[in-house]
């Protein structure tokens, strides 16, 4: 299996010269299972420079999967050039969202509306097929399994399990561990608390054992008190589900817009020093990065 | 302003006092959903205060979209599985329309209305983004859209047998609705429904701006004139399957504010087939949950 990451920035691209190590475009991830399918993790502005090397084969398959649909997760999904081009098959996965009552299908028709996109939905080219996913419901293409599980986020958020040969990654998406809605002396204090920790053991078993976790490290433990219920976890939140899922590497991403590449660094060192991890490799996640596993 | 008689008046007072009482949940979670900061915990003290808006959440939860591995019984559980701001989002969309009857006396249709109140809603909530200089809430104007005819409501279960009259009155002399009611009952249903929300302790610019909804001469605030806009707007060929029902003409004040003419508000306003999209969808769940 290759992973390859082509956005890691959360929010909103951030170009310029104190992010060019890490890069400034938003979450895409190419996903090469080993029987030869292609599965890429989100179509934020990472997808376009994806989109131009996938060029070179056409006719494409690909399998897109879309954990949430916030901005940074699905603004270049209108760019992806291969959605244009007649032969090519684009599938789109994505959850219910309850407010709208629609599945990823809206996650196109309200991004190429004419005001704000040249192309209407309708002149795709493509042959494009859009399915709701649910949550624990495994996908099977070919020999891969693709498993989503519900995390925590302001919009319903999916994290995605990716199996093949042996060989497996899980991606949060967006994902802010749950956190007690009552004080400890609150009357619903007890009865949450199980709730969560019900739900935690969900993720975890659902995470547990792959080889590679990418998980939403946005904040620092400094800086989470001011954004809690923003829905992003921390790079300590990040190493301690790790440990409890006892994956062999966590890459950190979803790195702050404002954050530059010196203090994305220093933030991730101390972080590291706090936690001592024998049987964990721990990485932040970069632009142009990729393993093979 | 019309004048209205001390027996007529008797009889609006008796049909506005038999409508249930606009649930305080309700109105408790319009307001918390306008603090961005506001304390989960209390929102679900609200929620979980209001049985059939408990049950609703937790229908739409349980529904076939989430193969959640047990059923959902609660709506702490509901938070953490789907995310509180989401759960927030759907009380809201749940709240109003949750005091609409199931039947009415007068055989009116109960579902077109609903599609007409969320239209309404959602171009004054619009027209507000885009109109707004003084600060006015979207928000409130998308309240003002859901609520504006709730007179009708009032009408079509308590003053039924006239309410029918006006509507046939209407149809058959191609007058608007609300001159119809005005001939047949003495009042039309801004009146009542104006009555109506102040009965609900709303507050009092939205009574008000409900009780002029049909006026020809508009108070230059902005609240009443992106509802009168939007309630007109409603009834464009573009948002009627291309035909045309009564619109008011362009009051000279609305056109130096929002456009010389109905199709050039409609222009500016942009892309509108999602107004649509959305009200169809939530009238259908809505249906759903009542059946």
């Amino acid at each position: 299996m290759k992973i390859k990451f082509w956005g890691v920035r959360g929010s909103i691209p951030s170009p310029g010269p104190s992010t060019q190590r890490y890069g400034g475009n938003t979450t895409c991830i190419e996903v090469r299972t080993d029987d030869n399918n292609l599965i890429i993790l989100d179509g934020g502005t990472g997808i376009f420079p994806l989109a131009q090397q996938l060029l070179k084969e056409l006719p494409l398959t690909v399998h897109i999967f879309n954990t949430h649909s916030h901005w940074d997760h699905i603004q270049g999904l209108p760019f992806f050039i291969p959605i244009f081009i007649p032969g090519n098959t684009i599938h789109l996965y994505g959850a219910f969202d309850p407010i709208s009552g629609a599945g990823p299908e809206r996650i196109m028709n309200i991004q190429m509306q004419y005001s704000y996109f040249p192309v209407r939905e309708a002149e795709i080219q493509s042959r494009m097929h859009y399915f709701t996913v649910m949550p624990h419901e495994t996908v099977t293409i070919g020999e891969s399994t693709i498993t989503p599980s519900l995390l925590s986020h302001p919009v319903v958020n999916l994290g995605y399990r990716i199996d093949c040969r042996g060989k497996s990654m899980f991606f949060t998406g967006d994902h802010e561990p749950h956190y007690n809605i009552y004080e400890p002396h609150d009357d619903g204090y007890k009865e949450y608390q199980m709730l969560i920790e019900e739900q935690s053991q969900a993720i975890i078993d659902a995470i547990k054992g792959v080889d590679v976790l990418i998980a939403d490290s946005s904040y620092t433990i400094a800086e989470y008190p001011s954004k809690k219920g923003w829905g992003h976890g921390t790079f300590d939140s990040c190493i301690a589900l790790a440990k409890e899922t006892g994956v062999k590497i966590l890459y950190c991403t979803h790195h702050e817009p404002t954050r530059s590449d010196d203090d994305l660094e220093k933030v991730f060192a101390e972080a590291l020093s706090r936690h001592a991890c024998k049987d964990l490799e721990i990485r932040l996640a970069r632009e142009g990065d990729e393993i093979i596993i | 302003m019309t004048e209205i008689s001390a027996e007529l008046s008797k009889k609006l007072t008796a049909a506005v006092e038999k409508m249930p009482a606009f649930p305080k949940s309700v109105q408790r979670i319009l307001e918390l959903s306008r603090d961005i900061n506001c304390p989960p915990k209390e929102l679900v003290s609200v929620i979980e205060k209001d049985p059939v808006m408990t049950m609703k959440l937790l229908r739409i939860i349980n529904s076939a979209y989430y193969s959640f591995p047990k059923q959902i019984t609660s709506v702490n559980q509901s938070i953490v599985y789907i995310g509180l701001n989401t759960i927030k989002n759907m009380a809201l969309s749940f709240a109003v329309i949750g005091v609409l009857p199931q039947q009415n006396e007068a055989g009116y249709d109960m579902q077109r209305y609903l599609m007409h109140s969320l239209i309404t809603a959602s171009l004054a909530r619009l027209l507000c983004q885009k109109f707004n200089k003084d600060g006015t809430d979207p928000g409130d104007c998308n309240l003002a859209g859901l609520l504006h005819d709730f007179g009708k409501v009032v009408f079509a279960q308590f003053l039924a047998e006239e309410f029918k009259q006006a509507l046939r009155y209407s149809a058959e002399n191609k007058v608007p609705l609300h001159i119809a009611e005005r001939k047949i009952i003495g009042v039309d249903h801004s009146v009542v429904g104006a009555m109506l929300v102040e009965g609900w302790q709303f507050p009092k610019n939205l009574g008000e701006t409900i009780r002029h909804h049909h006026d020809d001469e508009i108070t230059p605030n902005t609240l009443q004139c992106c509802l009168f806009v939007a309630d007109q707007l409603s009834k464009h060929k573009s948002l009627n399957n291309g035909n045309e029902r009564d619109m008011q003409p362009l009051p000279p004040a609305i056109a130096e504010r929002f456009g010389a003419t109905w199709d050039e508000i409609i222009v500016k306003l942009g892309d509108l087939s999602n107004v649509m999209a959305e009200a169809q969808a939530f009238s259908q769940i809505s249906k759903e949950i009542r059946t």
